[in-house]
């Protein structure tokens, strides 16, 4: 009875499990056993979303893909069965539920971590070049806080302080839109552990709106 | 017991219970709290009394009673009243005085009634003092004997204090309207050398302090802010026009009243910074007329300004003593007031440099200072005392360093006592750790003199290593001296042969020791064989190279001297120059302009004399000053490393605040760090995993161990 019952479960599961391998299979590159950069742009292309669009990476962050613009197998197959789904069609759904999901305060922070993360794509590389975190900083927090990183992606692109972004700085990104009033800055206080550079930033704001 | 029987009271039995009554009293009358007498209780001690009076013999006990109640006061007053009236003086003696004589007069009036039936027939009977004035006739005798001396000197002390203060009072008024500040003083002081004669001749010693404090008060509390703002002749004008007599009268008066120094020091301290602002902005001035290409260049009014803060220093201290008499507060001020201006840099120099070239031109031979031995000593005492002032005392011991190694190094240090002394006096100033390298510096090149002599042994007991150059070589410790970038000096083949030499001589005594060679700081004796005379010259080991080249050719451009010399665009000119356009022409140069181009050309000037058979060719130093705070904040960026990782790694966890004010603390003997450097080197750490910022607390980091 028992033997019977765990057979139809597990040919359920690989049944289900099947259905998310011949979907990997679809976009992997055989030589490699992984989605390669091709295959994530075929697959948006099918999703009808561009590669570039900010779901990919949130899509990226469930699969908790380690390297940028590749899927393995594990992590496909882990990410499609947390998001409970085996086809295209309803990973095209899951999309819209995934960005709900991303936005939970306690996903987001955890998300907007791994998305610089994400960039490291040298192997003991800790800090991303100044026009990759502009155009992150524009996926990530733009729809959030898009007068705050307009102005800030302005500041980083003229200042020569710094040439490259560390995780440190980057984390302060956020607690910077979430915490300080905008566009006063009132509430900004460099003799607190804020990094430099978003001293910087403040000292500009304000001489420009002096 | 039927109603007419009463029972005896014992005398012992009924006392006791009067006793409880009067100890009532007397606790209402101290103020402790204790309810009112009822009439309950006024009825039972009245008839207690009754009672024992109305008795039978031998229980009629009324001269016991009488007397008992003249004791109830006696006790009172000997137990309470006289000891607390004892312990207080003047005014509080008299309040004193007052509540307890108000309250005494209750005690007489209640116990009058208690024992009123005494008072009906006892008394009448025997021709006694009623009781009113027995209780009266107690305070007189016990109290009033006792203090009356002194209530009388209390009240006219107090009179008296009113009537002065009136007096003074109206006499300010009219004097710090007309007389000038000096004069108000002058009066002020008379005044109150008068009233203490008075008072000392007269009045109770314990007056004297309250007396004269009302006179203060009126003369000088009162006026103090209109008579130090006067403004021809307060406290800033006689600041400006040195009234050390007046000042000092000042300070006299001010210091007895409270809080009277603090208007008298801020003056003081707004005047001495205001002096020293001024020395700067005339040293600015003078300099902005400097020429644009000597502008970096530590000149003759940089020069002057550091003696004018000098004076300005001497000045001021005489006041603390001649006028403040050493007062903490004015030495505070004035260490303030210095601290302010002293840190203003003039002309794009620090003032950490402008202190390190002035010692420079005091210690070296054919400085701008010409002064005796004891006068130099004096001086250099002096310039140390100013360091104090200065924040980036890290700044100028590099300054300093640099210059010591080229008074060294080309034999320019005009006395070595001194440069001791200096040092001697920089040690107990800034601590051991400040001098420690200078004076390796001073040690190497005593040990260098030494190892010369081994060395010229060595080469009469080896006369085929002998180079045929009379050869010193000095060798520096690394550690202690500034470093210098050493190029790759094409060495004439003479002097190719000098440095294997030295090195064979010098491995013989250590193994273990690198040798680099820094031809810039070396000089040269050159024979120029020139048509009208031979002479001597004097000259680096660069120039002296470059020379030699001419040994093998007529004439030389700027590009082959360069190329055969391996040396930087920089030094070449440099070099050409000083032998082409400056005093002394050795070399001739086509076209023959004032500058060097690097298409000129160059030939040798056989033509050249002058009426000496030696002279020296000086070159001129590079500029030290970029380099020198290069390395300074290099340095610096280092300290506040080691400093930060020290305290992290100690606390633990801690507030970004509280370590920025502990970096501050830790490293504020040498510099005082900038909040934005610290702020960056913590990044660093960050990056570098030495430190890493609290998950939950932004502002507070952690140390990684």
């Amino acid at each position: 009875m028992l033997a019977g019952y765990s057979t139809v479960s597990s040919k359920a599961k690989i049944k289900g499990l099947e259905k998310i391998d011949r979907l990997f299979n679809t976009y992997a590159n055989s030589s490699l056993g992984m989605i390669d950069p091709e295959g994530i742009e075929a697959l948006c292309s099918d999703l009808g979303v561009d590669y570039t669009d900010v779901r990919i990476l949130m899509l990226a962050w469930k699969l908790k893909a380690e390297k940028q613009g590749y899927f393995t197998q594990d992590e496909w197959q882990t990410g499609l069965k947390a998001l409970g789904v085996d086809s295209l069609s309803k990973l095209k759904k899951a999309l819209s539920d995934l960005e709900k999901e991303v936005e939970k305060p306690s996903n987001y922070e955890d998300f907007y971590t791994y998305a610089f993360r994400y960039c490291l794509t040298e192997e003991k590389q800790k800090s991303v070049d100044i026009e990759s975190i502009c155009e992150l900083l524009n996926l990530v927090l733009g729809v959030q806080f898009r007068p705050q990183i307009d102005s800030l992606i302005e500041y980083l692109k003229v200042q020569n302080d710094y040439k490259v972004i560390n995780s440190d700085q980057w984390i302060n990104f956020l607690r910077f839109c979430k915490e300080i009033s905008f566009p006063d800055l009132e509430n900004y206080d460099a003799t607190q552990a804020w990094p430099l550079i978003l001293d910087n930033y403040v000292e500009w704001m304000r001489e420009k709106h002096s | 017991m039927t109603m007419n029987e009463r029972k005896t009271i014992d005398l012992e039995q009924g006392w006791e219970f009067m006793q409880k009554g009067i100890t009532k009293l007397k606790n209402i009358l101290e103020g402790l709290p204790e309810p009112q007498f009822s009439s309950e209780d006024y009825m039972m001690l009245y008839t207690t009394i009754y009672n024992m009076y109305t008795q039978k013999p031998p229980h009629d006990y009324s001269q016991q009673l009488y007397d008992k109640y003249r004791e109830s006061f006696e006790e009172y007053i000997t137990s309470s009243v006289l000891p607390s009236l004892r312990e207080k003086h003047d005014e509080f003696m008299l309040r004193e005085l007052v509540k307890r004589w108000t309250n005494h007069k209750v005690m007489v009036r209640w116990l009058s009634r208690f024992f009123h039936y005494l008072n009906r027939y006892f008394i009448a009977r025997r021709s006694l003092p009623p009781l009113n004035e027995v209780g009266l006739t107690c305070f007189r005798e016990l109290v009033y004997q006792e203090v009356n001396a002194k209530v009388r000197d209390a009240v006219i002390s107090l009179i008296d204090q009113e009537r002065e203060a009136a007096y003074y009072s109206r006499k300010a008024a009219n004097w710090i309207v007309d007389d000038s500040c000096p004069d108000y003083m002058l009066k002020a002081e008379e005044c109150l050398k008068r009233e203490k004669d008075r008072v000392s001749n007269y009045l109770h010693s314990s007056s004297e302090p309250k007396l004269l404090e009302k006179v203060q008060h009126e003369l000088l509390s009162v006026w103090a802010n209109r008579l130090l703002d006067k403004e021809h002749s307060g406290c800033h004008a006689l600041l400006r026009d040195d009234k050390v007599e007046d000042l000092s009268r000042m300070f006299r008066l001010f210091s007895k009243i409270p809080r009277g120094l603090d208007p008298v020091s801020s003056t003081f301290k707004q005047h001495v910074t205001a002096e020293g602002t001024a020395l700067v902005k005339l040293a600015e001035d003078a300099a902005s007329t400097k020429k644009a290409e000597k502008r970096d260049v530590v000149g003759l009014q940089e020069q002057v300004f550091v003696r004018k803060v000098i004076e300005l220093h001497d000045k001021y201290l005489a006041y603390m003593n001649d006028c403040f008499q050493n007062h903490t507060l004015f030495h505070k001020v004035l260490k303030e007031a210095f601290e302010a201006f002293c840190n203003k840099g003039v002309a794009g120099s620090s003032s950490a440099e402008l202190l390190a070239t002035f010692c420079d031109n005091i210690l070296k031979k054919g400085g701008s200072e010409k002064l005796s031995d004891e006068a130099i000593e004096e001086t250099l005492e002096k310039v140390v005392k100013l360091l104090a002032y200065i924040s980036d005392k890290d700044l100028f011991a590099e300054f300093y360093r640099k210059k010591l190694a080229r008074r060294l190094l080309f034999d320019k240090s005009a006395n070595d006592d001194h440069e001791r002394s200096i040092l001697t006096k920089l040690k107990q100033q800034c601590g051991g750790q400040f001098t420690s390298k200078m004076e390796g510096m001073v040690t190497d090149l005593t040990l260098a003199r030494e190892n010369q002599t081994n060395f010229e042994e060595y080469l009469s007991n080896n006369r085929n290593a002998n180079p045929g150059i009379d050869l010193t070589v000095t060798v520096l410790t690394t550690g202690f001296w500034p470093s210098y970038k050493s190029f790759d000096l094409n060495l004439p083949a003479e002097m190719i042969k000098c440095v294997e030499v030295f090195r064979d001589f010098y491995q013989t005594k250590t193994k273990h020791r690198k040798l680099t060679w820094m031809y810039s700081l070396g000089t040269c004796n050159l024979i120029g064989k020139f048509e009208p005379k031979t002479m001597e010259l004097i000259v680096t080991t660069y120039q002296a190279s470059a020379l030699l080249l001419f040994n093998s050719s007529d004439r030389l451009s700027y590009s082959e001297i360069m190329i055969q010399l391996n040396l930087t665009d920089d030094d070449v000119v440099r070099l050409l120059h000083s032998l082409s356009c400056a005093k002394y022409k050795i070399l001739n140069k086509e076209p023959n302009t004032k500058t060097i181009s690097s298409t000129d050309q160059f030939e040798f000037n056989s033509k050249f004399t002058d009426k000496m058979r030696r002279i020296k060719i000086p070159l001129p130093p590079v500029d030290e000053k970029k380099k020198v705070i290069e390395d300074v904040d290099k340095d610096r960026r280092y300290a506040i490393d080691a400093s930060i990782v020290r305290i992290m790694k100690s606390r633990k966890v801690l507030g970004h605040q509280q370590l920025v004010m502990e970096c501050v603390e830790q490293l504020g003997r040498m510099f005082k760090p900038d909040f934005k450097v610290i702020k960056k080197r913590i990044e660093d750490l960050i990056t570098r995993d030495y430190l890493e910022r609290d998950k939950d607390n932004p502002n507070m980091f952690r140390y990684l161990a």
